[in-house]
């Protein structure tokens, strides 16, 4: 007995274990403070500034990485693009959970959680850009949730609903590309209504168009970050068609990334144009501006192109790093760096360690809810009843086990 | 003027459908403000900094008693601001070029005509009554706070302290208590010991205050703060040192704020109707091109077989024609061999 309970404990004490486990207690800890002492008990957030990192990481950020899932399905199903069939499933997976997790972390940011369906069922008010932004997320995330949801209907072995939904693909893609198209802009459109306050390098009024662009960047090179890093650490579950396609994936999706940050870079040089805002490209503000525009845009477009001309995987994972990175960047740029520059330093908001560990809390929760999924649903690889790929000649026919959890980092990663 | 130009071919239309009235923001027309709505005028140039109105508006709104009391004005030594317990503050400004001593200011909710906190609710907590006054609702309100970023007055507070029941602070100019006849004027306004506050309707306030600049011209700046500032607000400042100086914002514009917004909503309805139609119709082309290239396929794949299903044909009919030949001519050597075999057999016996 004594030598099992031993033998248990070494299992369960893995350093992953360990920080997983911290994170999770210091999370309850902080949500039960949140919601007796009320935000500022955990906040630093102000009459002056009302939005700290909770709108700008877990919202803002969220929804643009989250943004794979309506890139990646209608590259597929839309634009025809087939042969990235394989990388849709981990995509949407990816989104609904990023969109789920965007609500839960709303939770702790409003004021009073259980009136969020207010806009919607008690009184709207369509003038707000808000609103937009949540009837949009509130029906993405309900769409989100039935493409993913074959995923689990083949894990339960339900066959009929299964084939239902999936004969619904092009109308669900469709009508996320158009949600997402609208409240990925509205993001931006949010601080349109504030030209006073947000500084006028990141105020534009094509912040809607440059949100949108540069979600689409951050959605395609998320799929090439995720799918890394998935890679690395959930290498058993994937079938050989994933497999074989991945390459092909991060390279396509390295050049739409290339091609979309080219965009991205000379819509803002457009829009800097349009507000004659060169000469504030001389302050301290243009600097962090340039870096930005120079070292987050241009370069991670140049050092795609180079990886896709190159063939060069290991370059293009970590462009795809620096790029989410960039998009992070510009994100905090417009809602906390840019936002309030007129007010005294005193003023400024810096968030508490609370409210970054209920940050890190939120996203520790999405990714052990990503591993139970792929380790148990049909996600990187075709459940054998359910196949839309015919087996190439002379492979064996079999998916990785179902039942395995042992899970074995891969060696094929960034520095490999 | 660009954004105007751009609003105007992006807004009118689109907006107009979706928004229904109030997308009256999106088009040319003007909202000069409800008639006879009322406000109030504050005067620089007599405010004596005694914070008496914020006493009257503590007491009035049954706000919590302040750490320091109303007759302390070393709280005027730092720049105060609006918060969920207080709904006025007076601040002092000194060493202003041009003053001869410190220039005070009471701050509160401008009451915009067009208020940015309203357009930005996503649940209408906010109403700008017919009398002026812009007034929340506590009964809908989610506590986004998206109102305090959107208001260029940094005006409504929130009760962060409060767990579950936070509630959006301003200034109400008592409409309340006004309208259920409790009182006439709004609290600060009956406090203020020196008339420095005026209350009455915009029209008339605007009025005094050009009556007033006009009378004394090197007292005051000839300059309304409010009656164009975001579109013009319900309450109006009259100066004689610039507004900037006395913490009031100059470069805020004359635009009302839904009209900034306006434009990006208006696209909403062409995107729910463009998008779907043109990306089916890229989908319908991709479908038609795989099909057509499906066909082509089997066509080309076809053609190849009959082309050499014909080629084996003619190369199979040749070699049979071949053989047929061989076999004949083998056979005709054969019969010739055996008919000299047999003559020379007869010639051989005959001999």
């Amino acid at each position: 007995m004594a030598t099992d309970s031993a033998a248990i404990k070494k299992k369960l004490l893995t350093p992953f274990n360990i920080v997983v486990g911290i994170i999770l207690v210091v999370g309850a800890i902080l949500t039960v403070v949140r919601f007796t002492k009320g935000l500022a008990g955990v906040t630093n957030l102000s009459d002056n500034n009302p939005w700290g990192i909770w709108i700008s990481f877990d919202l803002l950020c969220g929804v643009a990485l989250a943004a794979g899932g309506f890139t990646t399905s209608a590259a597929c199903y839309v634009f025809g693009l087939k042969r990235y069939h394989s990388a849709v499933r981990p995509a949407i997976l990816t989104a609904f959970l990023g969109y789920s997790l965007v609500v839960f972390a709303l939770h702790y940011d409003v004021g009073r959680p259980w009136r969020l369906p207010y806009p919607f069922f008690v009184q709207s008010g369509p003038t707000s850009v808000l609103f937009e932004v949540g009837l949009c997320v509130f029906l993405y995330l309900i769409t989100l949730f039935i493409e993913w949801a074959p995923s689990a209907l083949e894990w339960l072995g339900l066959k009929k609903p299964r084939n239902v939904i999936v004969r619904m693909t092009l109308a669900l893609t469709i009508f996320g590309v158009v949600l997402s198209t609208m409240h990925q802009s509205s993001l931006g459109a949010l601080y349109l209504i504030a030209p006073s306050k947000l500084h006028p390098l990141w105020y534009s009024m094509f912040l809607p168009l440059f949100f949108f662009v540069s979600a689409i960047v951050a959605g395609l090179s998320m799929v090439i970050f995720e799918g890394t890093l998935s890679h690395h650490y959930l290498h058993g579950k994937m079938d050989k068609t994933y497999l074989r396609e991945h390459d092909g994936v991060t390279l396509g999706f390295a050049k739409g990334a290339a091609m979309v940050l080219v965009v991205y870079f000379f819509i803002k040089v457009i829009g800097l144009t349009m507000d004659n805002n060169w000469h504030y490209l001389l302050t301290g503000y243009g600097a962090w501006f340039l870096v930005e525009l120079l070292g987050f845009v241009a370069l991670p477009a140049l050092l795609y192109a180079l990886g896709v001309r190159e063939r060069n995987l290991k370059l293009i994972r970590w462009t795809a790093v620096l790029t989410v990175l960039g998009i992070v960047l510009n994100r905090f740029n417009v809602s906390l760096v840019a936002f309030n520059w007129q007010l005294a330093p005193a003023d400024r908001y810096f968030p508490s360690w609370m409210e970054i560990a209920i940050s890190i809390f939120i996203v520790t929760v999405g990714l052990l809810v990503f591993r139970f999924i792929s380790t148990h649903m049909p996600i990187f690889y075709e459940h054998p009843d359910f196949r839309e790929h015919a087996p190439h000649e002379g492979e064996e026919e079999e998916a990785p086990e179902l039942t395995e959890h042992e899970l074995k980092p891969h060696p094929q990663t960034f520095g490999h | 003027m660009k954004r105007r130009t751009f609003l105007g071919l992006l807004g009118a239309g689109g907006a107009a459908c979706v928004l229904g009235q109030s997308a009256q923001a999106a088009g040319t027309k003007e909202f000069p403000g409800y008639p006879g709505s009322h406000g109030v005028l504050f005067d620089a140039t007599r405010c004596i900094g005694c914070r008496r109105c914020e006493a009257g508006c503590n007491q009035v709104n049954g706000l919590p008693a302040p750490p320091q009391p109303f007759d302390d004005l070393s709280v005027l030594d730092h720049k105060r601001r609006t918060n969920a317990k207080t709904y006025t503050v007076v601040n002092r400004y000194d060493n202003i070029p041009g003053a001869a001593g410190p220039v005070f200011r009471k701050n509160q909710c401008q009451h915009c005509l067009e208020p940015a906190c309203a357009s930005a609710c996503f649940v209408r907590a906010f109403t700008k009554t017919p009398q002026g006054a812009v007034i929340w609702d506590g009964s809908v309100c989610v506590g986004c706070r998206y109102c305090m970023i959107a208001c260029p007055f940094d005006i409504p507070t929130f009760e962060y302290w409060e767990p579950l029941t936070p509630r959006i602070m301003k200034c109400t100019m008592c409409w309340p208590q006004i309208t259920t006849g409790k009182l006439k004027v709004p609290g600060c306004v009956a406090a203020c010991p020196v008339e420095a506050l005026v209350y009455g309707k915009r029209d008339d306030l605007l009025k005094i205050a050009r009556g007033r600049i006009q009378a004394f011209p090197s007292r005051y700046l000839d300059h309304i703060y409010g009656e164009h500032e975001m579109g013009g607000t319900n309450w109006l400042y009259i100066s004689g040192v610039p507004f900037k100086d006395i913490g009031l914002r100059e470069d805020l514009g004359t635009t009302a704020a839904p009209k900034l917004t306006a434009g990006a909503l208006a696209v909403v309805p062409a995107i729910a109707t463009i998008w779907p139609a043109l990306l089916v119709g890229i989908y319908a082309i991709n479908k038609r091109r795989d099909k057509v290239a499906h066909e082509e396929t089997v066509q080309a794949v076809a053609r190849a077989v009959a082309q050499t299903q014909a080629e084996a044909g003619a190369k199979l009919a040749k070699v049979k024609a071949d053989a047929e030949a061989d076999k004949k001519s083998a056979i005709e050597r054969e019969v010739k061999k055996a008919l000299e075999e047999a003559a020379k057999g007869q010639t051989e016996e005959g001999s």
